[in-house]
């Protein structure tokens, strides 16, 4: 634990102390603002489905971006020889990166909540249970994504190379639900079950069903696991 | 102590270190030395847990690298090649950061840092970020990493590569001074460095130890015979051809003519040191002697002929 804060932190701090961290959050604030405003004040509706819709396609680029750095980089330079020999666990190693771009996804997330403001001051009839949904929803997602993005970036010493593997995966998971007319009907219960917006979407609806969360859970939880492979596979080599 | 046994490790098809053994004992300074590509590095990578043998094991303090590679982690300092850091943090906060990961917070962390600033100088730069440092500070960074937990073994690869001499005095007296109550082995491909240094040398060559003993060890070992040029003038052939049977511990090797001199390149046993003989007969036969010096065995011809050896046979 103490080890994992330790990571953490340093990823943290790795990411304020480069230009990284607020590049993503400003973009991120600049672009999200903009698809939220650009409806909101046209349909005269007191919801934020327009920011729920657009975040996941935001972050189809730029949870990539923000994870592709945290393995492949430590191989490139050759700190990975440092991290592992000190007494560190993979898993520590792994799960302390993940949280620190979980950390900055949700501060993204954090920042557009000014549009939440905006709704409290403008709107009547406020579902707050959707838009507390809609909020946990793309947590998880995010979450999802940062997995994928870091087990990317622990297949390759190149961060570009794990930049668009990062892109290539979270996009297949985008995609999933989006395909189904062109799989056969027996497979697209499995498929659907797959896919991440499937479950954002049963989420933001305001039902909060244990199978998604399990499904978030266990594709995180996957991603990791395979990371922490990778990493042990490295001193086979 | 550290126990070497029988360790391999490949690259795929290639053999990088083959089935090596070798015991380091506390309070040594151990030299690892080898050409470029010659396997030290992948012996050290091996011994720190950084990878995984192909066979044959690392025993630290009878704990094995394989099965308890956190605790033997514990124990150990490292500095690899090249010295990687990140270029974005700050030296405070690195040191900080291999402190919180050795368990080392709050006061002992004061304490530990005072100690490391004071053994590495790294007074004046500890605020600042590790891109703006020196090559030299960048060194004594990382060895300051190796050290912060104060470790009784210490393992470091090339540790002064790229430094300048005053710098390389520095860290060498600063390894000499750590020998006294650590356990320290050093890699370099710098035999002028590791005989500076370390009182015990293995030379690694092709992934296998060709020498392993302290520096008059080797030179003994592999002395056997001592050259020595004599340059004379005014020598008649029967002379010098008589030589050998005057003085039979003497054996003749080559001649060449240089200037109008004659230059022999002659050989004796070390034990039997026949300069004296050999300076009353050039008396005796009125030889002119320009220059007589007899060439003592370094460690670097010794060196040269073990990591060459191959190279002939083959």
């Amino acid at each position: 634990m103490r080890n994992l804060k330790a990571i953490y932190f340093k990823e943290m701090k790795s990411y304020f102390n480069s230009p990284m961290a607020y590049i993503f959050l400003v973009i991120f604030a600049v672009i999200t603002g903009y698809f939220f405003t650009r409806t909101f004040f046209l349909f005269n509706q007191s919801d934020m489905r327009s920011l729920f819709n657009i975040i996941p396609l935001v972050y189809l680029f730029f949870i990539p971006a923000i994870t592709m750095s945290l393995i492949a980089r430590e191989k490139n330079i050759g700190t990975m020889e440092v991290m592992s020999t000190l007494p560190l666990r993979d898993l520590d190693f792994v799960v302390g990166k993940f949280l620190a771009a979980l950390s900055l996804v949700l501060a993204g997330l954090l920042i557009s909540l000014v549009h939440f403001i905006t709704l409290t001051q403008v709107g009547t009839n406020i579902d707050y249970g959707a838009v507390f949904t809609g909020y946990l929803g793309l947590a998880f997602a995010g979450a999802v994504y940062s997995a994928v993005g870091i087990f990317a970036s622990s297949l390759t010493d190149n961060q570009v190379v794990a930049f668009i593997i990062g892109i290539f995966i979270v996009l297949i998971f985008f995609l999933m639900d989006k395909m189904l007319m062109f799989v056969p009907v027996s497979l697209t219960g499995i498929i659907q079950y797959l896919s991440v917006d499937y479950h954002l979407s049963n989420i933001s609806r305001g039902v909060i069903d244990s199978r998604n969360l399990i499904y978030f859970a266990s594709v995180v939880g996957l991603f990791l696991f395979m990371t922490v492979r990778m990493l042990e596979i490295r001193r086979w080599k | 102590m550290i126990k070497v046994e029988n360790l391999s490790k490949s690259y795929g098809d290639i053999k990088a270190v083959k089935s090596i053994n070798f015991e380091l004992n506390d309070g040594e300074i151990v030299g690892f030395l080898g050409a470029n590509g010659a396997g030290k590095s992948t012996t050290l990578k091996v011994m720190t847990g950084y990878l995984t043998p192909t066979s044959g094991n690392v025993y630290v303090n009878e704990l094995d690298i394989q099965t308890n590679t956190l605790e033997i982690q514990k124990q150990i300092g490292y500095l690899p090649e090249l010295n990687p850091l990140y270029p974005e943090m700050r030296v405070y906060d690195l040191l900080e950061f291999t402190g919180n990961i050795r368990n080392i917070t709050g006061k002992a962390f004061k304490n530990s840092l005072a100690r490391v600033i004071e053994q590495c100088g790294l007074k004046g730069v500890i605020h600042r970020m590790i891109s703006e440092c020196s090559k030299g500070y960048k060194q004594r960074i990382g060895l300051a990493c190796a050290m912060i937990h104060d470790p009784k073994i210490l393992i470091l690869d090339e540790p002064v590569t790229g430094l300048d001499p005053n710098q390389i005095v520095e860290i060498r007296n600063l390894i000499k001074d750590l020998g006294t109550e650590k356990l320290v082995l050093m890699s370099s491909h710098i035999l002028q460095e590791i005989q500076a240094t370390v009182n015990r040398i293995i030379i690694i060559h092709k992934g296998e130890i060709v020498a392993d003993g302290t520096n008059e060890e080797l030179m003994s070992g592999f002395m056997g015979n001592t050259k020595l040029t004599l340059e004379i003038k005014n020598a008649e052939d029967s002379t010098v051809k008589a030589l050998t049977e005057k003085i039979p511990s003497i054996s003749l090797v080559d001649t060449t003519t240089k200037n109008g001199s004659q230059i022999l390149h002659l050989e004796y046993p070390k034990e039997k040191d026949p300069r004296e003989e050999l300076f009353q007969y050039a008396i005796d036969s009125n030889w002119v002697v320009i220059e007589m010096t007899p060439h003592s065995v370094n460690l670097e011809s010794i060196f040269r002929t073990l990591t060459m050896e191959d190279k002939a046979n083959a």
